[in-house]
């Protein structure tokens, strides 16, 4: 790995940023509406406030959002705040801080979309790794087309059935949010359970939709790996089947599989909003959701910014530190 | 081109006999493969529904109030009333066509703009590469969804072509990345030297030479494409951030979901746009494994 590689991969990270970073500025201003004005109506209306000082208030408030600037200078300010880590306050639960929004969302989403992942990747490589295999169970094989057609389904969609079919027809699982209201989350034994059964149907929406995912990617590097010579000479050697599967065929078709693995976990910080929306999660695409529901920019701003910087972060360690766990691969001057 | 270079063959019928052979070869492979035909029979079934729907139902009967609300299935409404009276055969025959305008639509950009910048990338090399493939892959790092997600609900009214739009200028960077690194094996075979050698134009061999060979992948992007624009569509409607003036099955997912069909059990509501969703979908998943098989000889040894 070459200082000029290291170099080359920092500026796309920082390019990456950039191009976000503005697209991300200019997008939620392309609205004509004046969000301030529209929450102030909106208290109004709830709360009989006088509507006579109205005008007055919004000036005050845009000032306070520095929404009254000049674009250019909103975007320069824009940037100062980013690079001191402030995305401002959230215009829908004004006076909150986006960051600690943000933070509060943010470990529903890791925990769920960890463990769907994680889930959906080891199953999925196990079925596609036996999909490929001559001398798979029977069983195995009648199962493939059921899960290859659970994936066709979008996971929103399965999510739905399940809300129907798991909380309402049969009522055995909560059919949204990630705790029950008269539960605190906390490390004791009903919390705990509490979440898990919340969490278990987005899980399993998101799992069984992503098996055939890691299942096909899986099939089509075994029947690569199958064709090698390394594979007859194991079975000439006499190995058994089991060993032969595991330890030659499924350990070499891996490496793929967790190279994608990598890149699926960098993604997880952007959640999943439709997952999430349809369940009443409440982790950061619900939170975006809410968001835009209020008309509140700048959260909205907010979540799409610390997502991609995540990405971006994450993406940029996995291949900084991929030629140490591949020795094939060489980063060297083209 | 100089007229001291040597002529190895007369460039023209070379490339026609090419093309020729390609193409019945590409038309052999499409019959015998069954992946393929069943995929494209599953299409087909779900367009001829939404044909004669679309011919045979009153418009009228997709509206507010076209019958009792919240009807269960009945010979008068097949599938039964929504909670505003909508007939929800009605709504799946006209809301069906709008997902698949959708879908092909930002299909074509998708992958027109996709193609163009990975043969220009690959072809050309140089510049053009740098700057296309640092291009890709920034936009690769922005989750697309969520700045769809972002804009769709900047705009008021968004139509179901304008959506098709949108979703299409996301859905580039696949196409491009697929076509480029396979163009970039294509331009050292020896035809391409030899097309070359004879005074060929670039723009000829790309577009007799190169586009013929890569007409699977590009097919199958294509196709993929246009099954990943569906998905975003539906699930943008499915949030609400749809085109809200007409009926398309995110739109009905949208209300159903929205109006509690869930709760009251309303199946006939939610139920059938779902399973036109499920059908269309492993119609456009086979046809993406049968082009891969067509594209890709390596898939072809077993199962």
């Amino acid at each position: 790995m070459t200082i000029e590689f290291v170099l080359k991969r920092f500026g796309l990270f920082l390019l990456i940023i950039v191009v976000a970073g503005t697209i991300n500025f200019l997008v939620p201003r392309l609205r004509d509406t004046n969000p301030i004005e529209q929450r102030l109506y909106e208290f109004a209306a709830q709360g009989g406030l006088n509507v006579a000082h109205m005008d007055e208030m919004v000036e005050n408030y845009s000032k306070k959002f520095g929404l009254d600037q000049p674009l250019w200078k909103q975007y320069l300010s824009y940037w100062a705040d980013l690079a001191r880590l402030d995305f401002g306050k959230s215009i829908a639960f004004f006076p909150a801080d986006v960051k600690a929004e943000i933070l509060r969302a943010l470990p529903w989403t890791v925990g769920l979309l960890t463990v769907a992942t994680i889930m959906a990747f080891l199953v999925g490589s196990l079925f596609g790794a036996w999909l490929a295999w001559p001398r798979a169970p029977r069983v195995v094989k009648a199962l493939v087309p059921i899960l290859m057609t659970l994936t066709a389904i979008p996971y929103y969609l399965l999510g739905i059935l399940m809300i129907f079919g798991f909380a309402i027809f049969w009522p055995i699982l909560p059919a949204g949010g990630a705790v029950s209201y008269n539960i605190t989350p906390a490390f004791n034994y009903e919390a705990i359970v509490d979440i898990l059964r919340h969490a278990i149907l987005p899980a399993f929406s998101l799992v069984l939709a992503s098996i055939g995912f890691w299942g096909l990617g899986m099939r089509g590097m075994m029947i690569t790996t199958m064709g090698e010579d390394y594979m007859k000479l194991a079975e000439y050697k006499g190995l058994s089947d089991k060993r032969i599967f595991l330890r030659y065929a499924v350990r070499n078709a891996m490496l793929p599989q967790i190279t994608g693995l990598a890149i699926q976990m960098a993604f997880i910080v952007s959640g999943s909003v439709l997952v999430e929306v349809i369940f009443a999660y409440p982790g950061v695409g619900f939170l975006l959701f809410e968001a835009i529901s209020a008309n509140d920019f700048l959260l909205m701003q907010g979540i799409l910014m610390f997502v991609i910087v995540a990405i971006g972060i994450s993406l940029l360690v996995i291949d900084l530190l991929y030629p140490l766990i591949d020795p094939r691969i060489r980063y060297r001057k083209a | 081109m100089s007229t001291a270079s040597p002529q190895i063959a007369p460039s023209d019928s070379i490339t026609e006999d090419e093309q020729i052979g390609v193409f019945s070869a590409i038309l052999v492979m499409i019959g015998r493969n069954k992946t393929l035909v069943a995929g494209f029979s599953l299409i087909l079934l779900i367009g001829l529904f939404s044909l004669f729907g679309t011919l045979l139902i009153d418009p009228e009967r997709t509206e507010v109030g076209a019958g009792k609300p919240a009807q269960s299935p009945s010979s008068e409404h097949l599938l039964g009333t929504d909670q505003q009276g909508r007939d929800v055969f009605a709504d799946l025959a006209y809301g069906t066509p709008a997902s698949l305008i959708i879908g092909l639509i930002a299909g074509v950009i998708g992958v027109g703009i996709g193609t163009a910048l990975g043969f220009l990338a690959g072809y050309y090399r140089g510049y053009w590469d740098t700057f296309i493939s640092l291009t890709t892959d920034v936009f690769l790092t922005i989750p697309a969804l969520l700045v769809l997600v972002v804009i769709a609900s900047m705009t008021t009214v968004l139509s179901i072509e304008a959506m098709g739009l949108l979703i299409g200028f996301f859905a580039w960077m696949g196409p491009a990345r697929t076509i480029r690194s396979q163009v970039l094996s294509l331009r050292d075979r020896s035809y391409v030297d030899v097309a070359k050698f004879n005074g060929v134009r670039d723009i000829e061999i790309i577009w007799r030479e190169l586009v013929p060979t890569l007409m699977p992948y590009i097919a199958a992007s294509f196709v993929g494409t246009v099954a990943a624009a569906i998905l975003a569509s539906i699930g943008l409607s499915a949030l609400g951030l749809g085109p809200q003036n007409e009926p398309s099955l995110g739109l009905t997912i949208y209300w159903s979901v929205t109006y509690g069909a869930l709760i009251r059990e309303m199946w006939w509501w939610f139920g059938p746009p779902i399973v036109v969703i499920v059908m269309l979908f492993i119609g456009l998943f086979l046809m993406t494994a049968g082009l891969d098989q067509v594209s890709n000889p390596r898939l072809r040894t077993s199962v």
